[in-house]
């Protein structure tokens, strides 16, 4: 059986819908009253460099448990009922989500300080790394802090 | 053997994801990156740098850590995840 951690915590390199990852955390509890949602996209510029395109490398293992953390901490220290984490990796294209948390709670106030707090902790901790692609080339972000 | 992981622009330095190291006995993270650093010229301007983050067996370590025959090590270059 399917921990919910593995359901609700995912990378991968196909699209996701955020409809369908906040249907997975109402999902949890009928006393949901808000569910507030992070949604990262592919802009087309950076530090004033046209972006023509992204891709994201992570750490096969090491980030899954990072992002399965982020959820075990967000549901022990917020006032959240669940929490969902979707990550892409690969080639995403200008205009494409990348990534998307979704916190549900009773209140909005709980969800909308976990949300903030994960995604936060997100780009902190876990062993996700971005190449731009650039008129120049291609420069993997962390070159460039 | 001790198994050294690329990632991101370390990868791209080093022209490689993965090198491995036979050891006889623990090897202190200080020393594993005086080989890498021998093996890897292009990498010996920023292993150094507190801005490289290093795993073993996908947690975080402390610079004064110890590697023993068997763990896996990543070197982790500033995230950009999000």
């Amino acid at each position: 059986m399917k921990t919910k951690s593995s359901v609700l915590v995912k990378i991968q390199e196909k699209g996701f819908s955020v409809g369908e990852v906040v249907e997975s955390v109402k999902a949890a509890s009928k006393g949901i009253g808000a569910v507030v949602t992070f949604l990262g996209a592919a802009r087309d510029f950076s530090k004033g460099s046209v972006i023509t395109g992204l891709d994201f490398e992570h750490y096969p293992g090491m980030a899954e448990k990072k992002l399965i953390d982020i959820r075990e901490r967000a549901l022990k220290n917020f006032d959240i009922i669940e929490m969902a984490i979707v990550h892409r990796t690969g080639k995403i294209e200008i205009g494409e989500d990348i990534v998307v948390i979704a916190a549900a709670s009773a209140h909005r106030n709980d969800a909308f300080m976990a949300c903030e707090w994960a995604i936060t902790e997100l780009k902190r901790t876990t062993p996700i790394w971005k190449r731009e692609t650039t008129k120049s080339g291609e420069v993997w972000v962390s070159e460039t802090p | 053997m001790i198994t050294v992981r690329f990632f991101a622009m370390l990868k791209s330095l080093a022209k490689t994801e993965v090198k491995e190291y036979s050891v006889s006995g623990p090897v202190r993270l200080e020393e594993l990156k005086s080989m890498l650093k021998k093996d890897f010229p292009a990498l010996s301007g920023v292993l150094d740098s507190r801005s490289i983050l290093i795993s073993i067996n996908q947690e975080f370590a402390s610079r004064d850590a110890v590697v023993k025959d068997g763990d896996e090590v990543g070197l982790l270059p500033p995230f950009s995840g999000g």
